[in-house]
């Protein structure tokens, strides 16, 4: 098959590399066999329907629809931002939730971990009760909070009882000024302690030599937060806001449960806008086209993010 | 004041004990620290279960009584008219049994195949050498980024003309469409690249000269991985299972969309038949009680394991 080298030193080697070889073919056998199960599934639900929401996005394609999908170049993309004026309410919205979850989430999140992160009775206790909403479902929690918005609800009479009757609330959930901040409210209740787990896992990479080295030289509990957890804590914080950015902009269940999008559209989101498009009134055309702006959005955040955490190292 | 600091602080016996003020407002210091930490902490406790304890009091309550207990401290205490009456309404007006098999039925095949097929493709990536091996683990990187809000409403219209066999009259047919179907619920599911990057992690922190070792004593590589990695990389299973576990069971979005069969239907979507003409708030609290009990009974046994495993999802950085 191959020259046989003239040598007899040279034969060693070379016998070596083919006994190498075919350990490598089984070795590439076994290795596809056992990828198969997954890398087939993953082909079938995932790769084939991001290629699909890409080119489903330029068409006119409906769920249910005797005629073949058409190809209509930019239309939806066009459609999206000058045509529709409650998906440019949809980005608003979006964009709103955002903003104000991710910090607040973030440090809340953290305020908490810095609470529970110690050496005291009981401590355990509170990192379960602190989690609990996080494994309720999110759908049980947005009926919940739906009831307790009410009108003459439980919020607004445990508002009422806590300001003396100086103030009683509002409509919240139908009203379009307060719709969106009850849904951040709660849905910043629900998942704080899901990133308060995070940064109490960041905190605890921290050395403890690092606290009794600030504690020798005097510093107060303030310095030494600043000054060594802060610092030390990068690499979570670069994670956990990313985490709770691209859950914020997926924000789709409570809206759904909560509220449909109203009143006015001043709770309808990017997510809730494309299933209703897409499912509701079947335009999957037009659904893949504001999906795909979603992902879009996803993927800057993600890049925004390998450049942040590559810095660091 | 940072004197006495260190000297109270560096715990050394050799040297002289410190006077004895200083020590005694130091440790007030602390104290007053502790309870001002543990009065934060039940603060936020508080904010934190209110709304739980309300569901769960509310579920033992008439409507009219829940309506009226909410102006009071009864609305979170089990006063008045105590019963289990809701759980029974619950039962009567919808096939709770069936959802809640559904649900289990669903997460397990879920849980339990993704654990299998996750595992064995995690080995493959990192324990064994093979063309493309690079490129396949990029690719499982890549989409890890890929939020299902994005492939949802395309893949809709992917299952509905999926093949699917299905047995008529004793002879076995094949059919296009998932749609309305156990599998549709499960099989998309079972693949997970953030399942198979974690396995793929965990399985590289173990020395591969275990893995050589059998070879040269003649096992195969599926022995290898079925006999070695496996029963070494119980923390590894344990947080796939957590991490996939609440996500099936929480399904909300996706059966909604591909199932309208009562009969398939999960515990999540079951919700919608409470909210009709006069929502029966009572039976709405025992059921969501009924359907939250479960997953929180499991998360109190198994805290630890739950903590450790979120945790470990934020690891990956």
């Amino acid at each position: 098959m191959t020259v046989t080298p003239p040598t007899v030193a040279a034969e060693e080697p070379r016998r070596e590399l083919r006994r190498f070889r075919s350990i490598k073919g089984r070795e590439t056998w076994a290795g596809l066999g056992m990828i198969a199960p997954a890398g087939i599934l993953l082909v079938l639900f995932l790769i084939i329907p991001v290629v699909l929401a890409f080119t489903l996005s330029f068409t006119n394609a409906r769920l249910i629809s005797p005629n073949p999908p058409r190809f209509v170049g930019m239309d939806n993309f066009v459609r999206a931002f000058t045509a529709d004026p409650l998906f440019v309410q949809s980005v608003g919205n979006t964009a709103v939730f955002a903003l104000v979850v991710v910090p607040v989430q973030a440090a809340l999140g953290l305020l908490l971990a810095v609470l529970v992160n110690r050496r005291m009775r009981g401590v355990t206790a509170f990192r379960v009760i602190f989690f609990i909403p996080v494994v309720t479902s999110i759908v049980v929690v947005s009926i919940l909070w739906k009831f307790m918005y009410q009108q003459d609800g439980l919020i607004n009479s445990m508002i009422d009882a806590l300001t003396f009757g100086l103030w009683s609330g509002a409509d919240w959930l139908n009203d379009p000024q307060t719709a969106l901040g009850a849904i951040i409210f709660m849905s910043i209740w629900q998942a704080v302690g899901f990133h308060m787990i995070i940064w109490l896992s960041g905190l605890q990479t921290i050395p403890e030599e690092l606290y009794e080295a600030a504690r020798m030289d005097g510093a107060s509990p303030w310095r030494q937060f600043t000054n060594v957890t802060w610092p030390g804590l990068r690499p979570t914080m670069v994670f956990v806001l990313v985490t709770i950015t691209i859950a914020a902009l997926g924000l789709f269940v409570q809206v759904d449960v909560m509220t449909q999008g109203g009143p006015q559209g001043s709770t309808s989101t990017i997510v809730f806008h494309a299933v209703r498009k897409g499912y509701e009134q079947q335009e999957i055309g037009y659904a893949a086209a504001i999906s795909l702006i979603f992902f879009v959005a996803v993927l800057i955040i993600a890049l925004i993010q390998r450049r942040l955490t590559r810095e660091k190292d | 004041m940072s004197e006495t600091r260190t000297l109270t602080t560096a715990r050394d016996a050799r040297r002289p004990s410190p006077p004895v003020r200083p020590v005694r407002s130091e440790k007030s210091h602390r104290l007053r620290g502790k309870i001002l930490v543990y009065i934060a902490m039940s603060l936020f406790g508080m904010l934190f279960l209110f709304p739980l304890v309300f569901m769960f009091v509310s579920s033992l309550k008439p409507d009219a009584q829940i309506l009226q207990d909410v102006d009071s401290v009864n609305a979170f205490l089990p006063t008045g008219d105590i019963s289990l009456d809701n759980y029974f309404g619950v039962f009567d007006r919808v096939p709770v049994a069936q959802f809640l098999f559904n649900s289990v039925f669903v997460t397990v095949l879920t849980v339990g195949l993704g654990l299998i097929v996750n595992s064995m493709a995690g080995f493959a990536l990192s324990r064994l050498q093979w063309k493309g091996r690079i490129v396949v683990l990029a690719v499982v990187i890549a989409t890890l980024i890929v939020p299902f809000e994005t492939i949802a409403v395309p893949m809709v219209y992917w299952v509905a003309q999926l093949p699917t066999l299905v047995i008529e009259g004793g002879v076995l047919k094949y059919d296009f469409g998932w749609l309305n179907t156990y599998e549709v619920q499960i099989v998309p599911f079972i693949a997970n690249a953030f399942s198979i990057f974690l396995f793929t992690q965990y399985f590289s922190t173990i020395p591969k000269s275990l893995d050589e070792a059998a070879r040269i004593d003649g096992a195969s590589w599926f022995t290898i991985y079925r006999r070695i990695l496996v029963p070494l990389s119980g923390p590894a299973f344990a947080t796939v299972a957590i991490l996939t576990f609440l996500p099936a069971w929480n399904q909300y979005l996706w059966p909604l969309m591909v199932v309208q069969k009562e009969e398939l239907r999960p515990v999540m979507v079951g919700m919608q038949y409470f909210f009709q003409l006069n929502t029966a708030w009572g039976e709405v609290m025992a059921y969501t009680s009924l359907i939250t009990l479960p997953v929180l009974i499991v998360f109190l046994i198994f805290q630890r394991a739950f903590v450790s495993s979120i945790a470990a999802s934020g690891v990956k950085g």
